[in-house]
């Protein structure tokens, strides 16, 4: 850590023992989020979001394709993330790296757990013939708390997803015309606290993730469960911060869906 | 092949291993075992057979990464191409890279980096055979290998994952009850300083059934933790006595 991080840090977490943040909020207040839906017309379904000023787009594309050998009569569903450069100067072009990684395999473990999309009513011919799920996650301004943001535009992207109609025809998969929605049976919201200075605040922009030494993700189902968690950061928590995290992850989540899901 | 109606915990609460609910598989523990690395460790638990090796600290290569205050900690978890059923292509999956990041992270917070500046030291762990819950056999066997190297720690690290498995609660999680099970927590601790290094689910469960796996998964961590240590005495008592002739 740089010494100019760590005056950062200094003044950082002296205003969160008085309850405050750099950025005027207190330490349970998310960002603003605006979710716009379908901005994309040649992918099947898009979202984006703006969580502040962090901002995230998704692109679902549907292809036929084969089943995985282990669940022949499910749908395949595949997440991918880009922290591509333009979004950040510590973003580098190349493969993905280990951020992109983690990022893209715990937003896919969240609508994966919680069983969002239902890819039995995906498989078009067991063993054979199934509908592939790409979820691509293109990470456009980074600003902090990649996760929830990232989570959140693939929620939308799919609830938005209009798939066309495939059929076996004589062993052919053919496309028919007319649209219909991606079968969705749950909802899982991300939220991600991180710690700084052995205190947590909700939803860490970028200039508290420069200076925290641990965040904890949790996926929360639309019944409250949870359904994915994600430790990241050199640092630990204790396990009365783990439970206090869970009951405010349920309370935020359930407020957050209302944004992509009208009941 | 199973029948599709094997259970996985009979009647009488027996798992599929003749477990109990709170029971660790068996494991074995052994300490410096490999003469190349500064410090080295095997553990087996079930079948999961895993080797930990650590070089360092030494001078950091390419030196641009080196940080001026402090070592860095660099981690490759890998998994041999016969270490599970279907032969797993050798090269880093994105599992693996996942894995190497969160092992990483639950670790780091243990050692003493800043007595190292400019420097590195390299850990790897190779899954020889997996039948699951390999990230926290991993960690537990790589805190020793760090342990053997001589590194200044604040503590040792003790990882064990516990879930839910036809609606209960068990600990230490073999690969068939992981796959088929409804949901599995892997928990790193120190118990010294009683703080969680990592933390992560899949599956379901409520905020209550979550409270309740993470406080048996810690059992289990103690449990480790004791053998951890018991494992540092067996080989350095044993090398102190032949100092002593």
């Amino acid at each position: 850590m740089s010494s100019i991080v760590r005056v950062k840090q200094k003044q950082i977490a002296e205003l969160m023992n008085k309850g405050k943040r750099l950025d005027g909020r207190e330490l349970n207040d998310y960002r603003e989020i605006k979710v716009e839906m379908g901005i994309i017309e040649k992918a099947e379904g898009s979202a984006r979001v703006l969580l502040g000023k962090t901002e995230v787009l998704v692109g679902i594309k549907i292809e036929a394709g084969e089943p995985f050998p282990d669940t022949p009569n499910e749908g395949v569903l595949t997440v991918n993330a880009e922290l591509v450069p333009l979004a950040s100067p510590t973003f580098e072009p190349g493969p993905p790296d280990e951020n992109a990684i983690e990022l893209a395999r715990v937003v896919d473990r969240g609508i994966r757990e919680s069983k969002a999309v239902n890819l039995e009513k995906l498989c078009l011919e067991p063993g054979k013939k199934v509908l592939v799920v790409f979820i691509d996650v293109y990470v456009l301004n980074h600003d902090g708390n990649l996760i929830d943001a990232s989570a959140l535009a693939a929620l939308a992207a799919l609830v938005n997803t209009k798939m066309p109609k495939y059929e076996i025809e004589e062993g052919e998969v053919k496309v028919k015309p007319g649209y219909i929605p991606l079968p969705m049976q749950n909802y899982p919201i991300a939220i991600t606290f991180g710690k700084i200075n052995g205190k947590l605040a909700i939803d860490p922009w970028l200039e508290e993730e420069q200076v925290m030494d641990s965040r904890l993700t949790m996926a929360i189902e639309k019944d409250g469960k949870i359904c994915a968690i994600q430790k990241g950061g050199t640092g630990y928590f204790s396990t009365e911060q783990i439970f206090e995290v869970s009951k405010i992850a349920q309370e935020k989540a359930s407020e957050i869906r209302k944004l992509v899901v009208k009941e | 092949m199973p029948k599709a109606e094997e259970k996985l915990i009979g009647k009488d609460g027996i798992r599929i291993d003749g477990r109990k609910f709170n029971e660790l598989r068996p494991t074995k523990i052994e300490i410096g075992i490999l003469s190349n690395a500064d410090g080295s460790a095997y553990i087996e638990q079930g079948k999961n057979k895993i080797l930990a090796a650590v070089y360092g600290p030494h001078e950091v290569h390419p030196k641009h990464l080196a940080q001026p205050d402090r070592s860095i900690l660099r981690c490759r978890y890998h998994m041999a191409p016969f270490s599970v059923d279907e032969r797993k292509s050798p090269a880093p999956s994105r599992r693996e890279m996942e894995l190497s990041k969160v092992i990483r992270e639950s670790l780091e917070p243990s050692i003493f980096l800043e007595y190292y500046p400019r420097t590195s030291i390299d850990l790897f762990i190779e899954v020889l055979q997996a039948n699951g819950g390999t990230r926290c056999s991993g960690i537990t066997v790589a805190s020793l290998a760090l342990a053997d190297a001589g590194i200044p720690m604040r503590d040792l690290i003790a990882a064990c994952a516990a879930g839910k498995v036809e609606g209960q609660l068990v600990l230490d999680l073999n690969d068939e009850e992981d796959k088929k099970g409804e949901a599995d927590v892997p928990v790193a601790y120190t118990p010294n300083l009683n703080v969680i290094t990592l933390l992560q689910m899949d599956g379901q469960l409520t905020l209550e059934e979550f409270e309740q796996t993470v406080n048996l998964s810690l059992e289990g961590c103690k449990q480790l933790y004791a053998m951890q240590k018991e494992a540092l005495k067996v080989k350095y008592v044993a090398v102190k006595e032949e100092v002593d002739e």
